[in-house]
Order: structure tokens, then sequence, then C-alpha cells
């Protein structure tokens, strides 16, 4: 019981950062109806800025502007090389967006060095302890309010203001929306600002107790799954995503040893076996709206 | 004065779909596009409005003008700021917005105004006061063309573009419509009415246009044009001889058939 209690901790505070991170990939495909796969070089990069923001910032300003400095390059990556793409077929702007992911992280694993790098995070591999001997680790504590915090701010930018309303309209029909006066280009640009920032702070938290190296690309590869299982275009799919893979990842990984005929790295697998799960009941994810298929 | 100067538009490149047409539209006046499916009149309100681009098209030649300042350049938002407002054909409401935020959004290059103009589309239209917090999709035809119409006028345009707003409606609701567009038009609104059903649209206007394949067959008087045999055989179906031949006959829309 305990085992099992503290692995689904452990994997909510883990599917939480999946969870930002798929939040990114959502907000990208509404706005453009592309899958960025740029995002886990935001997410590599967002890391190693706060890894330099740290020492004269501390860890929380260092990762808001982190965040910020992120939202920038990633707004900044969509103007100058995926905007004149518009119109081109979405698999070759998928395309496009891998070779960014490729450039951007040539770019920032020159600035990882041979150091380890840290992001000089207050937690640490620290834990709390709860009654029945539970151990809950800090860390993903404050990742899941991290996350928390997030989502209901993204929740009241897209419901009450002005610009998040914008968004939802040109997401649902481009056209319509332009012939308000909504510049589909600014919403473009911010999509991927917002993602940016996003992918900025999961980097972080994902860095959080060990250090930033290139492999945290890997973890931005299960944002995948997550995405496709919530629904490409659900943005509470890809926060029920993210905790739901999070959390069958970690009880996989606490419970292989009784299935040793699984061998020993199985959970690494889980996200794309509950994603084969899902779609083989729901075509188009847990809460995917059907029009996307068509796209 | 809304005006259109020897207009050119292409498709693709290629398809030449309006060739130098004319119009204008005075300020505060109602005037009536009428044509056949395919004569144009879509592309020439996404000339006016900037929504060409969208579908791949281009303004070849001629000039759009705004009280004689070109306006066939700019951008849609631009256009929208400037005082011109496309309501598109078959509604185009949000679906999956509240009524209340597809009017808000209608308000997005004007947030100031918006409370006011609120109150004032909820006093024009009562429907949509009934039922602003439930979700655009699930309006009848009627009211989705009256939430359209609310939601370009939020941006309180000088000139209201509305592309056949009696389509698919039934004879009261398009009675309904047509008295709605006389009021917005009263409190100081141009319109250009872009209509399949003529007599509705020649007995609200003051001035007609008839397109025809991309140019412009005839200018006049809305009264004129109501009384024009021609007219009254090709859109009022009086008689079964074709206006020009009986393939184009053939192409009037579905209820007049
Ligand atoms: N995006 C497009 N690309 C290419 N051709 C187009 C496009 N849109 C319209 N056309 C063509 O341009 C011509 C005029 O179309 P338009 O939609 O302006 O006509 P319309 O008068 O509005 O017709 P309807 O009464 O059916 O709405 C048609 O021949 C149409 O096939
Ligand atoms: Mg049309």
């Amino acid at each position: 019981m305990k085992d099992f209690v503290e692995s689904v901790l452990r994997g909510i505070g883990t599917g939480s950062v999946y969870a930002l991170l798929g939040l990114g990939f959502v907000i990208i495909y509404k706005a453009t109806r592309v899958i960025s796969f740029a995002q886990p070089a935001f997410m590599l990069a967002g890391a190693v800025l706060v890894t330099y923001l740290v020492g004269p910032l501390g860890f929380f300003l260092g990762l808001a502007a982190a965040a910020v400095l992120t939202g920038g390059l990633a707004l900044g990556v969509e103007r100058l090389a995926v905007r004149p793409m518009i119109g081109r077929p979405v698999f070759t702007v998928a395309i496009i967006t891998l070779g960014i992911d490729i450039a951007v992280r040539v770019v920032v694993n020159a600035a990882i060095g041979l150091d380890v790098r840290q992001v000089g995070d207050p937690w640490g591999l620290k834990v709390w302890k709860l009654p029945g001997g539970v151990q809950v680790e800090q860390r993903h504590v404050a990742m899941v309010l991290t996350t928390a915090v997030l989502i209901a701010l993204l929740f009241v930018f897209f419901r009450y203001t002005r610009t998040g309303l914008a968004m939802r309209a040109a997401s649902y029909d481009q056209e319509a929306a332009l012939a308000q006066g909504v510049s589909v280009g600014a919403v473009f640009a911010l999509s991927w600002a917002l993602a940016g920032a996003l992918a900025a702070v999961a980097g972080t938290f994902a860095a959080v107790g060990g250090s930033v190296s290139e492999s945290l690309w890997l973890i931005a590869l299960t944002a995948l799954p997550v995405i496709i299982l919530g629904g490409l275009d659900s943005l509470p799919g890809a926060v029920i995503g993210g905790l739901a893979v999070g959390t069958v990842q970690e009880l996989t990984a606490t419970y292989q040893g009784s299935l040793p005929w699984l061998g020993g790295n199985i959970s690494v697998v889980t996200p794309y076996v509950v994603m084969f799960l899902v779609l083989l009941v729901r075509p188009y994810g847990l809460f995917g709206t059907r029009e996307v298929e068509r796209v | 004065m809304l005006r259109v100067q020897n207009l050119e538009v292409v498709y693709d490149d290629v398809m030449l779909v309006l060739r130098g047409v004319s119009l204008q539209v005075p300020p505060g006046r109602i005037v009536a596009l009428l044509g056949a499916n395919g004569a144009g009149k879509t592309t020439l309100l996404r000339a006016l409005s900037g929504l060409l681009g969208v579908h791949d098209g281009a303004i070849t030649k001629g000039a759009v003008t705004l009280d004689e300042k070109p306006i066939h350049r700019l951008r849609p938002a631009a256009v929208v700021r400037r005082g011109v407002t496309q309501v598109m054909e078959g509604r185009r409401t949000f679906a999956e917005l509240t009524v209340e935020e597809n009017l808000r959004l209608g308000a997005h290059t004007r947030p100031k105004g918006r409370a006011e103009a609120l109150e004032r589309m909820y006093g024009l239209f009562p429907v949509l006061a009934q039922r602003r917090g439930s979700v655009a999709g699930y309006l009848s035809g009627g009211e989705q063309q009256m939430l359209a119409m609310g939601r370009a006028l939020m941006s309180d345009p000088a000139y209201l573009l509305l592309d056949e707003p009696s389509l698919g409606l039934a004879p009261r609701l398009v009675e309904q419509v047509r008295d709605l567009i006389v009021q917005i038009n009263r409190a100081g609104t141009g319109v250009l009415l872009v209509e399949q059903n003529a007599t509705m649209a020649l007995s609200i206007a003051e001035h007609g246009y008839v397109l025809e394949t991309g140019k412009v067959v005839l200018d006049k008087p809305a009264a004129e044009l109501l009384a024009d045999d021609d007219i009254r055989e090709f859109y009022l179906g009086r008689a079964e001889r074709s206006f020009r031949d009986v393939k184009h006959y053939k192409r009037r829309k579905r209820w007049l058939s």
C-alpha cells in the first residue's frame, strides 16, 4: 500500500511535467493545426537559461525570467521560420519544426558545455513524511502546485481575456475570426510564445533533483503519446493525459519487478501502450473532437 | 462613400472572377447586389473586407476606396477598424463559444465600447439576450443569422456587408431579417446587401446592381429593377422562359425552384 501511494504521488508529480509539455503542444496545434516538434528544444533551452539565471536572480525569479525569455525565443522562431511556411502542407511544416528543434538544441547544447549544470532549486531530493510512513518528494509537490497555478492562469486567460477569446475563436474558424478583426498572425505568434514558456517550466522541473542534459529530450518525447491520448485539440485532455501517463509509468516502474518476464525497462514503453489502448476505444483520444481527424 | 472602381480579382493566379466591377455604397444607404450562383458576389465582398488572401485570391486591377482613401491593400483587421465589416455567407458563428462570447469577439477591434455595444445588440436582438449564456452551436438558423449580424455590428461599422442573410430561412424569418436590416440602416449604418432573394433585397434597397460572371450588367435604382421584366423573370420565376439560356436559369438558388 505504501509503495502504491508513493508511486501514485510520484506519478502525479512527473505527470504534471508531461501535462505542461502537452499543453504547449495542444495550444500550438489549436492555433495553427501543426504539431510542433520544436517543443523539446524549448524545454531544454528553458532549463539551461535557469541554470544561468539562478545565480543572479534566485530560483523562482530565474524560472520566471527563463519562461519569458524562452517564450520570446519561441515567438521569434515562429515569426522567422514557421510563419513563411503557412499554407504549405501540414507535414512540411511539422518537418520544419523538427529542423528548428535540432538547430535550437545544437545551440543550447553548446551552452551546457562540459560542466554539470543544475537548476539550483530549493528541493533537490528532499522528502516530506506523511502519516503511515508514506514519503512524498518535495519536488513533486512543487511540480503539482506550479502546474495547478499555470493551468488556472491559462483558464482565466482563455476564458476571460480579449486575446484569449480571440485565440479560441481563431482556433475554431480562422476566416471568421479574421473577419471580426482578429490578427491571426498574432494568434500564431502568441501560441508559440505560450508553448515555449510552458516548455521552459516543464524542462526546469524535469531537471530538478538532477542536472540539465540533452536527455531531457526523452521526457519531451513522452508528451506525444500524452497529447494523442488526451485528444490533440483538448487542453483538459493534455492535463489528464499527462497525469495518467505519469501515474501509469511510475506504477509500472514500481511493480515491474513482480513481472520479470516483461524485462527491466517496461515503464519507458507504457505511455505508448496506454495511448494504443485508448485509441482502440476512442480514435480521437479521450477528449478530442471528431473534426480533428479530417485535418 | 464606399466605392469599388474597375475591380479585377483573380483566384489562384489564373481564374479571373471579377472583370472590372464598379459600384458604390453611399453612407447610410442600402445597396443591393444581385446575381446568380458563381457570379462573383461573395468574391466582391471578400475584396472589400480583405479576406481574398485566405482564398488565394488577389486584386489585379482597380481599387476599393473608403471616403476616397484606398483600403484594398489593408489586412482584414485594419479594414474592420476603418469601419467596414462583413457578415459571411453561412453565418459562420463560433459554435463552441457562447452567444455573449461571439458578440464580445465582434468588438475585438473596439474593446473600449464593448459593454455599451453589447447592451445595444441585446436591445436590437432580444432573442440573443435571452440566450446569451448558451453555446452558439445550439441556436436556430434565424438566431444564428442575428448573432452573425450582431457580432459584426459590435465593431460599430459605418458599412455592413451582408452576404445572403436570408439564405435557408423560412419566409417569416426572412421578413424579420429584412426588418432588422432596415432598423440597422436607420441607425446610420450603410449596407451592401448581397442577396438571391431579389424581392426582399430590392424592397428595402435604394439602389441595385446585378452581377453576372464577374461583370455588372444592370445598375439602376431599386424600384426600377423591381419593375424590370428581365429581373422579374429571372429572379421571381414568373415566366418559364430563361433569362439568357436554360442552363443559366437552372443555376438559381434552391428556394426559387
Ligand atoms: N477560393 C476560390 N478559389 C477558386 N475559385 C473560387 C474560389 N472561390 C470562388 N471561386 C470561383 O469564383 C466564382 C465566383 O464565386 P463567388 O463565391 O464569388 O460567387 P457568388 O456570386 O457568391 O455565388 P453564390 O451565390 O453561389 O454564393 C465562382 O466561379 C467560383 O467557383
Ligand atoms: Mg456567395
